[in-house]
């Protein structure tokens, strides 16, 4: 897939992408790139239309307008056939792990790979033990069920998961949500170490200003559906924009809360 | 004149929703279906359905049976011998067993118990993201979710009518020579002389499309389940009515089809 790409086409192309929930615009037309083996991290307030965004990309929702090229190819204009193709090459880490909770952590991590690549279930599983050992997992784990693992664990399980099969393209989701401030990092430092390793592009959402900083090459901010600001991690806490400076301060003043109060 | 059209409209708006959730639930039966002949299989998720429909569905079906066959042969004996016609006391009860009451109460167990579980299974993996987590891995939900339980359910619930049948006749046994004094070989006899292969097959239909129906409403309601544990119960509760209503409906619909020419 990558092969059809030149140098300067990014690996995510997205331009006037709308989303409408009934009467609710969440996405507005955003406009974003991706270079490949880039990590972009898009902050914004909840209900902003994050997650919303990083569904449009995966397929698991339908937007209204817009175009969303992976190495340059337009996702929306695809078959099924195509579309799923192009989903194989990307991978997920939700919010809450979405660990399927009737399969064991090894089933779990090794699921694409007996989906996807109709691997045997010997191989399959010294597969998931290899990328549980990645995440800093024994093997032993493998054995167990997400229900007996800790919220830190089952995000490094999910985070096994979503690497498993060397994705091309990473999605995160909240990636530190629940977790305590060093567990938070670890997982950053387990996603900056993964995504350097495969050489994917990554995709982080996050409303955590310190693990933002950690992963991000770049980041943007989504505000009421649009791409409102975009640069350097090292420019984020002085961006000059009053929407940004508000959100990354946390200040209850500002042009969020006084749209918040009409 | 006002009211009467807002009366009008929202009778209107009513049958249009279900016409739409008809629709709905067709399409989404079709999907099912059509995901059970196509490759990849997931034998495993298909045993697994197995088991948990048929296998531990099995108890319930069967302790109903028994009851249902005992209380049958005592209500027919007193109601029959208003007729003096105790001896058809065999041949009421198999034909009841055999034709209605097996395929229709081991439905509604089994949509009560296996239905209501796949409702909840699959409406909580809605509002964790389990199923998009699936999508995300290649894998189609339909066909690794609902198809093989609705392959399942067509497929558990002949297969628990015919344990319901037996247990059904040997509850009238039990009753008709402990209870009502009658002759065991005689009664035996009597059942096997009189019950024909139909009677048994349309049973057997029945029940394959009273499974399907279970398994059917399960999925569909649990598979659009929203919000969060107030979403899943409310689907689980529809899953389970729906799947209900759908059996007695049915059930006349094969009863035209069977038995009336």
């Amino acid at each position: 897939m990558s092969g059809a790409a030149d140098t300067t086409t990014p690996k995510l192309r997205i331009r006037g992408l709308r989303k409408a929930f009934g009467a609710k615009q969440v996405l507005d037309g955003i406009d974003l790139d991706v270079p490949a083996g880039t990590s972009l991290v898009v902050i914004g307030g909840s209900g902003s239309g994050k997650s919303v965004l990083i569904k449009c990309v995966l397929g698991l929702i339908e937007p209204d307008e817009g175009t969303i090229e992976l190495d340059g190819k337009n996702l929306l204009a695809m078959d099924r056939e195509g579309r799923e193709r192009a989903v194989a090459t990307m991978g997920m880490l939700f919010q809450n792990g979405a660990l399927f909770d009737s399969l064991p952590v090894w089933e779990n991590v090794a699921f694409g790979l007996l989906a996807r690549h109709r691997v045997g279930r010997r191989e399959a599983r010294e597969r998931a033990d290899a990328v549980l050992a990645q995440v800093g997992l024994a093997p032993s784990v493998g054995d167990l069920w997400p229900s007996e693992l800790s919220g830190g664990m089952q995000k490094r399980v999910a985070l096994a998961r979503a690497i498993a099969a060397a994705p091309d393209l990473l999605f995160f989701d909240e990636p530190t949500t629940g977790l305590d401030p060093i567990m938070g990092a670890v997982i950053d430092g387990l996603i900056v170490d993964v995504v350097k390793r495969l050489g994917s592009t990554a995709i982080a959402i996050t409303h955590d200003m310190a693990s933002a900083r950690r992963i991000a090459d770049s980041v943007a901010m989504l505000h009421k559906g649009r791409i409102v600001w975009q640069g350097a991690p090292e420019t984020l806490m002085a961006s000059g924009n009053p929407i940004v400076d508000q959100f990354t301060h946390g200040r209850r003043e500002g042009p969020i809360t006084m749209e918040l109060r009409r | 004149m006002g009211r009467l059209l807002d009366a009008v409209a929202a009778l209107g708006r009513a049958v249009i929703a279900a016409a739409r959730q008809c629709g709905r639930i067709t399409l989404f039966a079709a999907d099912g279906v059509s995901q059970i002949v196509r490759p990849p299989f997931y034998p495993r998720m298909v045993a697994r359905s197995l088991a948990e429909i048929g296998y531990f569905s099995l108890p319930v079906v069967a302790l109903t049976a028994v009851f249902t066959g005992m209380v049958l042969a005592l209500q027919s004996a007193t109601g029959l011998a208003r007729f003096s016609a105790e001896t058809q006391i065999a041949s009421l009860v198999v034909l009841s067993v055999t034709r209605e009451l097996g395929p229709v109460l081991a439905g509604l167990m089994v949509a009560g118990r296996a239905g209501a579980a796949m409702a909840a299974e699959l409406g909580t993996m809605r509002v964790t993201d389990q199923i998009d987590a699936l999508t995300t891995l290649s894998t189609n939900p339909m066909k690794y979710l609902v198809a093989p339980r609705l392959l399942a359910g067509a497929i558990a619930l002949p297969l628990l009518v015919v344990v319901a049948d037996i247990l059904g006749v040997l509850g009238g046994y039990i009753i008709a020579t402990l209870r009502l004094g009658f002759n065991g070989h005689v009664y035996l006899e009597n059942t096997l002389n009189f019950v024909e292969t139909q009677d048994v097959v349309s049973g057997l239909v029945k029940a394959a499309v009273f499974g399907f129906l279970v398994a059917l409403m399960g999925c569909y309601n649990g598979y659009n389940s929203k919000g969060g544990a107030q979403g899943v119960g409310s689907a689980t509760t529809a899953a389970v009515v729906s799947a209900s209503v759908l059996i007695l409906a049915f059930d006349y619909v094969l009863t035209e089809i069977f038995f009336v020419r």
